[in-house]
């Protein structure tokens, strides 16, 4: 619908608005970069141990990783802003320890799990209201200090002790298969993916966060609420943190104030390996997807064969190092 | 003056993937003039100081300097050859003082001891300031100074470099009258101790005051080079847009309606103080003043950027409040901010997603984007305002300058919009887009839009202004109409000595 003040301009100026279809740029993505190192690591898995390609042992591999996986979901649109969580952690950590003590302390498991998400989301809130409203403090110095704070507060709540003894049922999470095959946590992470994917790349709201990342001055002339979203979706990164942490504990069996440490660094790979920018702006859902899957997969197949859990990290620097390097030769000026 | 070419360039040509930035150019720098080059934005200023000073190499053509042909391969090069260039946004370091800025990259080190020598680099920096007439601290922060000052701390750093060859690039065009005039004595200054020096700018007053010689680009073609004082204005501007401009204020006829905003004492704390005024529709009301006098600050919160603390907002007669971008868009109020590349656009981003970010809900269904609807819309609003692009896939950052803008523009023809401010519209625009965009503003006044047009530029807020609102210190010291308003009364509003 033209406006009225549109009519008054005339001109004969035509303007394409049919995208050509452009081989290179097709295949110069990322994405298929990361696909074939995935292949890769299936390869060379599968080499170094018999037992591991098949349906069963791919299946159950997932369940070793995808805790921290939800996280990374959420942890792509804070890095897509530019920003930077790396409480996430300790976030883990404050809502699984008061989840397990108010559980054992005689509240009723589910009104537990609630509680569990509610601690994440006040804690990504708490951030997001710091990184907001105090413009001057960067997302790192906020996050660095509450990451101190909430494992200090999961250190005072349980001391340095377990806590546990939840009901069978809450096992099922970490550990349980729908039809014996697949394991629960892959599903219910398929769900968060698709979710999390439509979001970014389908609606006003993903639109808004990259609008931010590139340049929240031109975003906030735009008429978009910088700061409501950025408020949004760090108390999004704290509730997705809280759901990990359900996954991780029910996987224990127990927890201490120590679980899920270094887990921030973890996620910021996966999400930095799949081609998000640390600059903001850039990355895509379907990168972040399969880092996730090729760190998980590199993890569990080198763990297989008994390769040092030391050596193991060194690998994973190095590949982190080497595609960080390689992203910025090749996309450095690419948008998205 | 001597004729001697101190800075000779022969058939320059420089090609980008695709377009050709500078073809055949032709420049000659007599030893101690001050040459203006002018053209429009595009016109391939940029790319022309961009080879002399080493940024770019040229693909075709020579350079001599002193007589001898010379090669510029990197900036350092013409650095050491003598070469200083002066950006309009000064390219230093903010967060240290103006001594290190100025000596930085050819520090005075004790021989001996390796230490820097504070004292003497204090001393020489503070010599070097006088000599230009400024009397600020050189111990003092960068970012604690005007543009105006940067400025000066930036011929200063050229002056110790002992560069023989200036390059002015917009100099005047974020600066105040009176900081002009200031600048011009500078230049005259440098002139007078035999620097050569290079003045780009859009503003005639600058070349006439200025000037000995104008060389003129147009579409990447060296068009010719003048004597200041053989060569009239209409022709000059013949020479840079290639056709003649009948009007630059091209005001028509028109009826002024009913009110539709008022503004009562409103008030941001540190910005603006006691704002009233009103405005009715197919007015243009000009609020000028000197920059800093708090009339962007006023803008911003009538756009709902920052929230005024106290006063009363009325549109269409009903008492309204405005606290975000969002609740000034719903009014219909629409803003063409100053910066168009940091406020106005997302240079890293297509045209279509530039064009639809401040209307995602038009292009949207319960939050889910239709890209189809976004590029019709796109599409449809970029040929609208004539944007020069093959598709609207092009990235921002790929555009010029004026089309840069045009698609600022777009995105405010994507709203029904009442009230129109444009804070600064002509800033670092040629002239041919000047008169275009007065054409603009007249035709949307004349169809009973209201426009709140903030400007530095005296000519222009006589020549499209109904009435002028003066600012000066965050307060309104004058409001006229434009018939019964003239420069003097203007300036003395905007200056008024302190009590």
């Amino acid at each position: 619908m033209e406006n009225k003040l549109e009519k008054g301009l005339t001109f004969n100026r035509k303007i394409k608005a049919e995208k050509e279809f452009n081989l290179k740029d097709f295949f110069l993505q990322w994405e298929w970069l990361l696909l074939l190192i995935f292949i890769a690591i299936h390869i060379m898995n599968s080499q170094l141990s018999p037992y591991y390609l098949n349906t069963y042992t791919l299946l159950d591999a997932t369940m070793t990783f995808l805790d921290k996986a939800f996280i990374a979901l959420s942890m792509t649109f804070v890095i897509i802003f530019g920003d930077i969580d790396i409480s996430v952690g300790s976030t883990v950590a404050l809502s699984s320890v008061i989840m397990a003590v108010l559980y054992n302390a005689g509240l009723s498991m589910p009104l537990a799990i609630i509680v569990c998400l509610l601690v994440g989301i006040t804690a990504g809130f708490i951030n997001g209201i710091l990184i907001v409203k105090f413009k001057e403090l960067s997302a790192v110095i906020v996050t660095l200090s509450t990451m101190i704070l909430y494992r200090g507060i999961a250190y005072i709540i349980l001391e340095d002790q377990a806590a546990g003894g939840f009901p069978m049922w809450f096992n099922f999470l970490g550990w349980g298969y729908i039809k014996n095959l697949i394991p629960v946590i892959l599903i219910a992470f398929s769900v968060a993916a698709v979710i999390f994917y439509l979001l970014l790349h389908k609606t006003t709201f993903g639109r808004k966060i990259y609008a931010i990342g590139n340049n929240d001055i031109a975003s906030l002339f735009s008429g978009v609420k910088v700061d409501k979203i950025k408020l949004i979706v760090f108390t999004l990164n704290g509730f997705m943190a809280a759901l990990a942490a359900l996954f991780l504990t029910s996987k224990m069996g127990s927890t201490r104030p120590n679980i899920a440490s270094g887990y921030e660094l973890d996620v910021i790979a996966m999400v930095v390996l799949g081609g998000v920018s640390t600059s903001g702006g850039k990355g895509r859902m379907i990168g972040v997807l399969l880092s996730i899957f090729i760190i998980g997969y590199l993890r569990y197949g080198l763990g297989l064969v008994n390769v040092p859990s030391q050596v193991i990290l060194i690998i994973i620097g190095a590949l982190l190092i080497i595609s960080v390097l390689v992203s910025n030769l090749l996309y450095g000026n690419k948008s998205e | 003056m001597s004729d001697q070419y101190i800075l000779e360039l022969k058939n320059i040509t420089k090609k980008f993937p695709g377009v050709k930035a500078l073809d055949n150019v032709n420049f000659q720098l007599k030893a101690g003039e001050i040459h203006a080059l002018m053209g429009e934005n595009g016109a391939g200023k940029s790319t022309f100081i961009k080879v002399i000073t080493g940024v770019h190499q040229p693909n075709e053509g020579e350079i001599y300097l002193n007589g001898e042909k010379i090669e510029i391969n990197d900036p350092n090069d013409s650095k050491a050859l003598g070469i200083a260039a002066i950006y309009q946004h000064a390219t230093s370091y903010p967060h240290l003082s103006v001594t290190e800025n100025i000596f930085m990259g050819h520090e005075k080190i004790d021989s001996r001891t390796k230490r820097i020598m504070w004292g003497d680099m204090h001393q020489a920096a503070a010599k070097h300031l006088q000599e230009l007439g400024a009397d600020f601290d050189p111990r003092r922060r960068m970012s604690t100074l005007s543009v105006a000052q940067q400025q000066i701390v930036e011929i200063a750093k050229a002056i110790s470099t002992k560069a023989e060859i200036i390059i002015m690039d917009e100099p005047t065009a974020s600066l105040t009258k009176t900081e002009s005039e200031d600048l011009y004595i500078i230049t005259e200054k440098l002139q007078k101790i035999g620097t050569s020096i290079i003045f780009i700018s859009h503003r005639f007053e600058d070349m006439y005051r200025l000037a000995d010689r104008v060389t003129v680009l147009r579409d990447s073609k060296y068009i010719g080079t003048w004597g200041v004082n053989e060569v009239s204005n209409k022709d000059l501007i013949k020479a840079m847009v290639g056709r003649e401009i009948n009007q630059l204020f091209p005001k028509t006829e028109k009826e002024i309606g009913k009110e539709i905003m008022r503004v009562e004492n409103l008030s941001r704390k540190g910005y603006f103080k006691d704002i009233s005024f009103a405005l009715n529709e197919g007015e243009i009301l000009a609020v000028t003043g000197l920059v800093g006098a708090g009339r962007t600050e006023l803008c911003e919160s009538l756009f709902g950027i920052k929230e005024y603390d106290s006063g009363i907002i009325y549109f269409e007669n009903k008492e309204v409040e405005i606290k975000e971008v969002e609740d000034a868009m719903n009014l219909g109020i629409g803003y063409l901010p100053e910066d168009r590349q940091e406020q106005g656009l997302i240079l890293d981003w297509e045209l279509d997603k530039n064009i639809s970010l401040s209307a995602l809900d038009k292009i949207s269904n319960r939050g889910w984007i239709d890209r189809k609807k976004e590029k019709n819309m796109a599409k449809r609003l970029a040929e609208k305002v004539n944007v020069k692009a093959r598709s609207i896939f092009n990235l921002a950052s790929q555009l010029s300058g004026g089309n840069q803008q045009k698609i600022v523009v777009a995105k405010l023809l994507t709203s029904d919009l009442k009230v129109i401010i444009l804070d600064e519209p002509t800033k670092g625009v040629d002239v041919g887009a000047k008169s275009a965009i007065f054409e603009i503003m007249s035709d949307l006044a004349a169809q009973g839009y209201a426009i709140i047009m903030v400007s530095s530029e005296m000519p222009e807020v006589l020549g499209m202004g109904d009435r002028i609102l003066v600012m000066r210190n965050g307060e309104i010291t004058a409001e006229m109409d434009v018939e019964e308003a003239d420069q003097e009364k203007i300036l003395e509003a905007a200056m008024k000595a302190e009590k």
